[in-house]
């Protein structure tokens, strides 16, 4: 009986294994007809199934505007939530294409992990939520704060580092959980919260009153999120980057999902160059001529991915901050294409 | 004329002694110390249950379809009714779940029967249930062919998910138990150090992180660009852990039964296979059902684990759900709601076995 068990699992696992040929990303998508994307397993506004089971959220449509870049179809694309801890594996082991999971790019992972970052789709960083109450204008008046704090997480280290630099005192209060972390704040166990600014844009819209406290604008630690590829595949590399600058370009030239089609016949070279009427950088890239124009007419520009998940009309309200454009005195800038 | 002796009638029990002021003279208050702890206890059921209950039911909200509805204090269900598919479902398209409803109602009516005394046919069925049914569930779920859409199995999720992962766990580590079982016991060298290493490897290390190395090892010792299904990953572990939990178990009902029976049988011309098969395991099985059943309801609820390596099931449906910046501080409503589905399974397989001790109850 066992030996029976033995050949039918090995049987069973015979047929499940997926095999693919590992040096070129853009084919293996190609043929698949699917780009396999990891995706955190729920961060609101990031990666999150909404009420209809779809995911949503700004690191989800970087894999969507990839997606329609390289197969035309912003929803050829199948999720792989990942926890934290298996993500760089899932990416190095070849089970997903790129990882879009809210993920700090830092020295460490750049070099050591055989990975490469292709850009920034988000810029965050460490604040605080204060009661406003307080009255509190900046985040260098609060001396002798306690602060809530999630337990074994970088912020509490990076709060230290805050303090001591600034020459404050601070008491922590420790919790296990993000949603303890809340509760006592609410109940009013600590003065401030702190965690990364866009958790606590999350943590305030699970307030009982939202209103009743607000993000400090000082950030004290640079957490860049952007999607990662595997390294040594330069030409996968550039069509996750470029997606994201042709994103971030159609918001400075004013393209939008709306306007892409008209934009396409535009007397303005560097729409025509973006849009694929004039130029060759489809070719270059080894995609067709439209794959800018089909990730900004079916999932946008980065500014309205942005406004989408994480804006103002969403309950996370996030304002642009260090995301808005260069021009506007943000973070965001993209190479030209020419 | 000689006088007969009647007895008097019997008083009746005097008042104090029968009825409900009996039963609670005799059980609750029968001495000072008693009463005592009688109050103490009623008050902290009370000012536990009462709250809980305003929560849950009286003050609860119960209609609507948005955050809004939620206004009265109590729980918000409309948030479990609003994610009820998500939860149930998982990611698995919504057009398709007719396909899960119909491999829930075939479980149903699997198993169903085997609760009724009179239905005939329960060995057939009960065959069925370890055959024929995960078959049809599979082919019915994954689809692929038989002209049904294909459903890759990271749409799968929710309580559909860890029903899966509990059924081919229970399915599969009941035969590998007993097959490990008996090898321990086993006078053959090879085969006696090989269950018993297999046993202690698989006893020896925690689920969480079998269900690691399955999941963030793995996929690195393999080919590059060979890639296992995340969810096969996990079932192998899943199963490969709760059979050696079963070989322990079903050794011990092994050990109970006496050594007559062994060599009565022997006597009888009988060889290994017959019996073990046809003397020995019914015995030993009968004897260790409490501890089967343990097994099975601890491997239920261990699969919630399975959300450290990224599946849906259901507790992770909700944990992801219960982040929807749409809807307030709902965490205890989700998290209300998937023990109650745990506590639903759970429940009925214990009141499953007890059922079937009563039934087994021969002999003695």
């Amino acid at each position: 009986m066992k030996r029976t068990l033995t050949i039918a699992t090995g049987v069973a696992a015979a047929a499940m294994v997926a095999s693919s040929a590992f040096a070129g990303t853009l084919d293996d998508v190609k043929s698949r007809g699917m780009l396999s994307c990891g995706v955190s397993t729920g961060l609101p506004g990031f990666s999150q199934p909404d009420d209809k089971n779809n995911w949503t959220g700004i690191d989800v449509d970087v894999c969507r505007a990839v997606a329609a870049a390289v197969l035309g179809d912003a929803n050829k694309v199948s999720f792989k939530p990942l926890t934290a801890k298996e993500r760089f594996t899932a990416l190095q082991s070849g089970e997903i294409d790129m990882l879009s999971r809210n993920t700090t790019w830092t020295h460490t992972r750049d070099t050591s992990l055989g990975l490469n970052f292709a850009g920034v789709n988000y810029y965050d960083g460490q604040g605080f939520l204060v009661q406003k109450a307080l009255g509190v204008k900046s985040a260098l008046e609060l001396n002798g704060a306690s602060v809530c704090i999630q337990a074994g997480t970088t912020t509490e280290l990076n709060l230290a580092d805050y303090f001591r630099l600034n020459g404050m005192k601070y008491s922590s209060v420790v919790f296990d959980t993000s949603d303890q972390t809340r509760e006592g704040f609410e109940s009013g166990r600590c003065d401030i919260l702190t965690s990364d600014q866009s958790q606590l844009y999350a943590i305030r819209s699970k307030m009982a009153k939202p209103g009743s406290a607000v993000v400090m604008p000082e950030v004290i630690s640079k957490e860049p999120l952007g999607p990662v590829v595997r390294q040594g595949d330069d030409q996968w590399f550039n069509i996750v980057r470029w997606t994201l600058f042709a994103q971030i370009n159609a918001e400075e030239m004013g393209v939008t999902s709306g306007n892409a089609a008209e934009m396409k016949n535009s007397k303005d070279p560097a729409k025509q160059r973006l849009l694929g009427t004039s130029g060759n950088a489809g070719e270059k890239l080894g995609l067709s001529e439209d794959w800018a124009f089909n990730a900004i007419s079916q999932v946008g520009n980065y500014g309205e991915m942005f406004d989408r998940n994480v804006g103002p009309s969403t309950p996370l309200a996030i304002s642009r901050g260090l995301n808005a454009l260069w021009s506007n005195g943000g973070l965001q800038y993209a190479p030209p294409v020419r | 004329m000689s006088k007969i002796f009647t007895p008097l009638p019997d008083l009746p029990a005097p008042d104090s002694s029968k009825g409900f002021i009996g039963w609670l003279r005799h059980n609750l208050f029968s001495t000072p110390i008693n009463s005592v702890l009688s109050v103490v206890a009623l008050y902290i059921v009370f000012s536990a249950v009462i709250p809980a209950l305003n929560w849950a039911v009286f003050s609860a909200n119960w209609t609507g379809l948005t955050e809004d509805a939620c206004n009265s204090g109590g729980a918000c269900w409309p948030f479990v009714a609003s994610r009820l598919d998500f939860f149930i479902y998982g990611f698995y398209p919504s057009e398709l779940t007719w396909r899960l409803d119909l491999s829930f109602l075939l479980l149903a009516l699997t198993f169903g029967p085997q609760f009724v005394e009179a239905f005939p046919y329960k060995k057939n069925l009960g065959i069925f249930s370890v055959t024929g049914f995960p078959i049809i569930a599979y082919f019915l779920i994954s689809g692929g062919s038989f002209g049904l859409e294909s459903v890759p199995t990271e749409k799968w999720g929710g309580l559909s998910l860890t029903l899966l992962l509990a059924y081919v766990g229970i399915v599969a580590a009941l035969p590998i138990g007993i097959a490990l079982a008996l090898g321990r016991r086993s006078e053959m060298p090879v085969i006696r150090t090989f269950c018993i290493g297999f046993i202690e490897l698989w006893r020896g290390v925690p689920l969480i992180s079998v269900l690691f190395m399955a999941s963030v090892m793995l996929p690195l010792f393999l080919p590059e660009g060979v890639n296992f299904d995340k969810l096969l990953r996990a079932l192998i572990g899943i199963t490969m852990f709760q059979s050696a939990y079963m070989a322990e178990v079903i050794r011990g009902g092994l050990q109970a039964i006496p050594r007559g029976q062994y060599e009565a049988a022997s006597a009888m011309g009988m060889n290994y296979w017959k019996m073990m098969f046809l003397v020995v395991l019914p015995q030993a099985l009968k004897l260790v059902i409490p501890g089967i059943v343990n097994t099975f309801i601890a491997l239920f609820k261990d699969t919630t684990l399975v959300l450290i390596i990224g599946l849906f099931d259901i507790l992770a449906t909700v944990n992801s759900a219960i982040q929807d910046p749409k809807w307030g501080a709902v965490e205890t409503e989700g998290y209300v709601f998937a023990a109650f589905c745990f506590w639903v399974f759970c429940f009925s397989m214990s009141r499953y076995s007890q059922k079937l001790e009563r039934k087994l109850h021969t002999g003695h």
